[in-house]
C-alpha cells in the first residue's frame, strides 16, 4: 500500500534528482510521486515544474492526461474491473453493474468509508480468461458474481 | 522431482500461485525434493494453470490445475484426472507453426543459458556477421510486416531509418498493447523476454541505432517485472551495453511504463509520452524514421514484429516468406479470446479461415450457445457475422471485407450479444480515449454515442446521420483511433441491423 506520509517538497525534489539521468524524465517522475503518496498531491506539480524548468501548465497537461494518475488518495483497496470487449463477451457488463450497485459508487469513485475505489480498466491482457479484474495488484480471471461478492466481502 | 508451472499473468489470475504453494506443501509432506521451474505460458489458457512433469518421451501436461489436483501428481501420471497427455501432442500444440513463440512456456524466461540452448541468439550472431544493409535486405525479403496492425513492411521502415541522417538513432518497441482480445505482446514478454531484446539488438545493428526503449503498458505489471529483470541479465551478460553490437557499437534498452492511456499505442503519441510531453498524436510527416524520438531517426516497431526478427535472421528470409498467403507472409500469433471453449494463443501461417479459428480451434463458445459475432483486431476491428467466416486470415483479405486484422486478436461473442450496445461502446471508448487533438475523433465519438442512443430509441432518421458521422471520422481523423472506430460501429449496423431496431434502452 502507498505510504500515508505528509507531502514534502524536498521529497519531490529528491525524486526528480533520482531521474536526472533520463531523457524525458517527466512520466517516470510522476509514477514515482504516485508510488510515494498513492496519488499526485496538487502541491507536487509546481515543484516538479520548477525542478525540470517546465511550465506548470505543461506538467498539469501531462499529469491530467493519463487515467493512472490520481488527484486524491484512493481507498484502502482498489478494485479494477475490465470494461473491454473480450470481458464483455463473458458477462463483464453484468459484473460491472453488480460491483457498482453493491458499492454504491460509479467508475473512479471511492466508497464513503474510504474502503474501496472502483476503477475501470481497458484490458489487462487476460482476454482468454475473462471477466478479468485486479484487486490491490492481484490479478483475477474468470470472475463471476460469487467471486466478486467474495472480493467485496474481503475489502470491507 | 522436476515440475514446470506457468507463471504467466493468465495462469496466476487462474490460481497458479495456489497450485505452486500446494506443490511445495505436498512435496514436503512426502519427503520429495521438488525442483519447481516457473515458465511462461504455452498459450493454452483454457488449461491454465498448466503443470508439466517429465515423461518417457516428452513432457506430460496437466490442467487446468487446482490445489486439489496436486496430490495425484505424485501418483501414476496416466491416472491423473487432469492428465492431457504429452504437451507437444495436444492438438492445439501439434497443429501450430511456432516460430516467434517457439520458446514461450518451456523454460525459466530469465535463464539466458536455456534461451541460448533453445536456439536463442543465433539470429543476432548471424546479423552481426552481416553488413547492416544485408540485415535490412533479409528482413525486407522475408515479407515481414508490422504486427501492431498497420502492416507496414518492416524492412522498408528499417531502410528509411538507416538512410536518415542524424545521431543517435533509436529503436522503440511499442508494447502498449491496449487492444482488448490481444495478449501476444504480454505473453511474449512474460514467456521469452530475451527474444524481444535480441530482436531490438538486431534492429539496432540494422539501422545504426544505439538506444532502445520499450514502452510497456502499466496494466501489465508481471510483464514489467520480468522485462526489467531480463534487461538486467542482458546487461550483466554483455548482450546490452557499450559493446553489445561489437567493439565501439553500444546498444542499450530503457524500459518505460505507460500510465493507462490507450492512445499511447499510436506511435507518435507514444513518442510524445516518452519525451514527457502531453501524449497527443503528432501530424505526419515528418515520419518517425526521419524525426522520431527527440527529433531523431527512430524505428517504432511492435513487440511481435521485433520478436519475429531473430528467427528470420537465424533461418533465413525464405523460411519466413514461404509461409502465408498473398502479401501476408510468415506466421501470425492468433489470440483467441472472449466467449470460447478453448482460448489462448495459436501461432500459425497466415491463411486460416475464421471458421477454422472459431469453430475448430476455439471449439465454439464457452457458453455452448451459437456464435453471433467475432471482432477481429481489437476495439477498432469490425464485427464479422458467420456469413464472413470464410475470410482467410491476412491483411488484405480482411481489408477487402471492411475489416482489419489489427493485432490478430479474435474475440468471440455468443447470440446474447447486443450489437447496438457493442457499437455504442465503440464510440464511448473512442470518446474516453481520444487524445482530443482532432475534431472528428474528439467530438465525433461523443455525437456517435448520442446518435446510436437516438437509433435505439427508434429514431430512424438517425441512421443516415450515423453513417455520415462515421464517414467524417474515417476520413477526417488524424490517427487510427478516430479513423477506425467506424469499423465496429458500421459493421455492427450492417450485419446486425435487427439489434438496432428494437426500441429499448441501451446499457451504458
Amino acid at each position: 500500500m502507498p505510504s500515508t506520509s505528509a507531502f514534502s517538497g524536498a521529497r519531490v525534489r529528491a525524486i526528480v534528482a533520482e531521474h536526472a539521468g533520463l531523457e524525458g524524465p517527466l512520466l517516470p517522475i510522476l509514477h514515482a510521486v504516485q508510488v510515494e503518496w498513492g496519488y499526485l498531491p496538487r502541491e507536487a506539480l509546481p515543484v516538479i515544474a520548477d525542478a525540470l524548468n517546465l511550465g506548470r501548465a505543461e506538467v498539469h497537461g501531462v499529469a491530467s492526461f493519463y487515467h493512472d494518475f490520481r488527484e486524491r488518495p484512493p481507498g484502502r483497496h482498489v478494485l479494477r474491473l475490465c470494461r473491454a470487449e473480450a470481458c464483455q463477451a463473458v458477462g463483464g457488463r453484468d459484473l460491472a453493474e453488480r460491483a457498482q450497485e453493491r458499492l454504491g459508487i460509479g467508475w473512479g469513485e471511492t466508497t464513503a468509508d474510504g474502503a474501496v475505489t472502483l476503477d475501470a480498466v481497458f484490458c489487462l491482457g487476460l482476454c482468454a480468461c475473462g471477466p478479468a479484474a485486479m484487486v490491490d495488484g492481484r490479478l483475477v480471471g474468470r470472475l463471476d458474481a460469487e467471486g466478486l461478492d467474495a472480493i467485496l466481502a474481503e475489502t470491507v | 522431482m522436476r515440475v514446470w508451472l506457468s507463471q504467466d499473468a493468465a495462469a496466476r489470475a487462474l490460481g497458479a500461485e495456489r497450485v505452486a504453494a500446494a506443490l511445495r506443501r505436498e512435496a514436503r509432506a512426502r519427503g520429495v525434493t521438488l525442483d519447481l521451474v516457473r515458465t511462461g505460458s504455452r498459450g493454452m489458457v483454457w488449461l491454465e494453470p498448466l503443470v508439466e512433469i517429465a515423461g518417457p518421451a516428452g513432457r506430460l501436461a496437466f490442467g487446468p490445475m487446482t490445489e486439489a489436483d496436486v496430490p495425484a501428481l505424485f501418483g501414476p501420471p496416466g491416472a491423473h484426472p487432469k492428465a492431457q497427455g504429452e504437451t507437444e501432442a495436444i492438438a492445439w500444440m501439434a497443429r501450430q507453426t511456432r516460430l516467434t513463440f517457439a520458446r514461450s512456456g518451456i523454460a525459466d524466461p530469465l535463464d539466458l543459458g536455456a534461451y541460448e540452448a533453445a536456439g536463442g541468439l543465433r539470429g543476432l550472431r548471424r546479423a552481426l556477421a552481416m553488413a547492416p544493409a544485408e540485415v535490412v535486405g533479409t528482413v525486407t525479403r522475408s515479407g515481414l510486416r508490422g504486427r501492431g496492425g498497420a502492416g507496414f513492411p518492416t524492412g522498408i521502415k528499417w531502410a528509411g531509418a538507416a538512410a536518415a541522417p542524424g545521431a543517435p538513432k533509436h529503436v522503440v518497441c511499442n508494447a502498449d498493447e491496449g487492444d482488448s482480445g490481444n495478449f501476444a505482446d504480454r505473453m511474449l514478454i512474460e514467456g521469452d523476454p530475451f527474444c524481444l531484446i535480441e530482436g531490438m539488438a538486431i534492429a539496432g545493428h540494422a539501422v545504426g541505432a544505439s538506444r532502445g526503449h520499450v514502452y510497456l503498458r502499466s496494466e501489465y505489471p508481471d510483464a514489467i517485472a520480468i522485462l526489467a529483470r531480463a534487461l538486467a541479465v542482458a546487461r550483466a551478460e554483455g548482450l546490452l551495453g557499450p559493446r553489445a553490437l561489437g567493439p565501439g557499437a553500444p546498444f542499450d534498452i530503457e524500459l518505460r511504463v505507460g500510465a493507462g492511456a490507450y492512445i499511447c499505442g499510436e506511435e507518435t503519441s507514444l513518442l510524445n509520452s516518452i519525451e514527457g510531453l502531453r501524449p497527443v498524436v503528432r501530424a505526419k510527416p515528418p515520419l518517425p524514421v526521419h524525426e522520431g524520438l527527440f527529433g531523431r531517426p527512430t524505428v517504432v516497431n511492435n513487440v511481435i514484429t521485433l520478436a519475429s526478427v531473430p528467427v528470420i535472421l537465424a533461418d533465413g528470409a525464405e523460411s519466413w516468406r514461404d509461409l502465408g498467403i498473398g502479401r501476408s507472409r510468415g506466421t501470425i500469433p492468433l489470440q483467441i479470446a472472449g466467449n470460447v471453449r478453448r482460448g489462448g494463443l495459436f501461432e500459425a501461417a497466415f491463411g486460416l479461415t475464421l471458421a477454422e479459428i472459431v469453430d475448430d480451434l476455439a471449439g465454439g463458445t464457452l457458453s455452448g450457445r451459437p456464435v453471433k459475432a467475432v471482432q477481429v483486431g481489437g476495439p477498432l476491428g469490425a464485427y464479422f457475422p458467420r456469413a464472413l467466416f470464410d475470410t482467410p486470415f491476412g491483411y488484405e483479405e480482411y481489408a477487402g471485407r471492411d475489416g482489419l486484422i489489427g493485432h490478430a486478436g479474435v474475440t468471440v461473442f455468443d447470440d446474447r450479444a447486443d450489437m447496438c450496445a457493442q457499437a455504442r461502446f465503440a464510440m464511448e471508448f473512442c470518446a474516453i480515449e481520444s487524445c482530443g487533438k482532432c475534431t472528428p475523433c474528439r467530438i465525433g465519438s461523443v455525437r456517435g454515442v448520442e446518435t446510436i442512443d437516438r437509433i435505439a430509441r427508434g429514431d430512424a432518421a438517425a441512421r443516415d446521420l450515423l453513417a455520415d458521422l462515421c464517414e467524417t471520422m474515417r476520413l477526417g481523423s488524424l490517427c487510427a483511433l478516430g479513423g477506425f472506430t467506424p469499423y465496429p460501429v458500421q459493421s455492427a449496423l450492417a450485419h446486425f441491423p435487427e439489434d438496432f431496431d428494437r426500441r429499448r434502452e441501451t446499457r451504458p
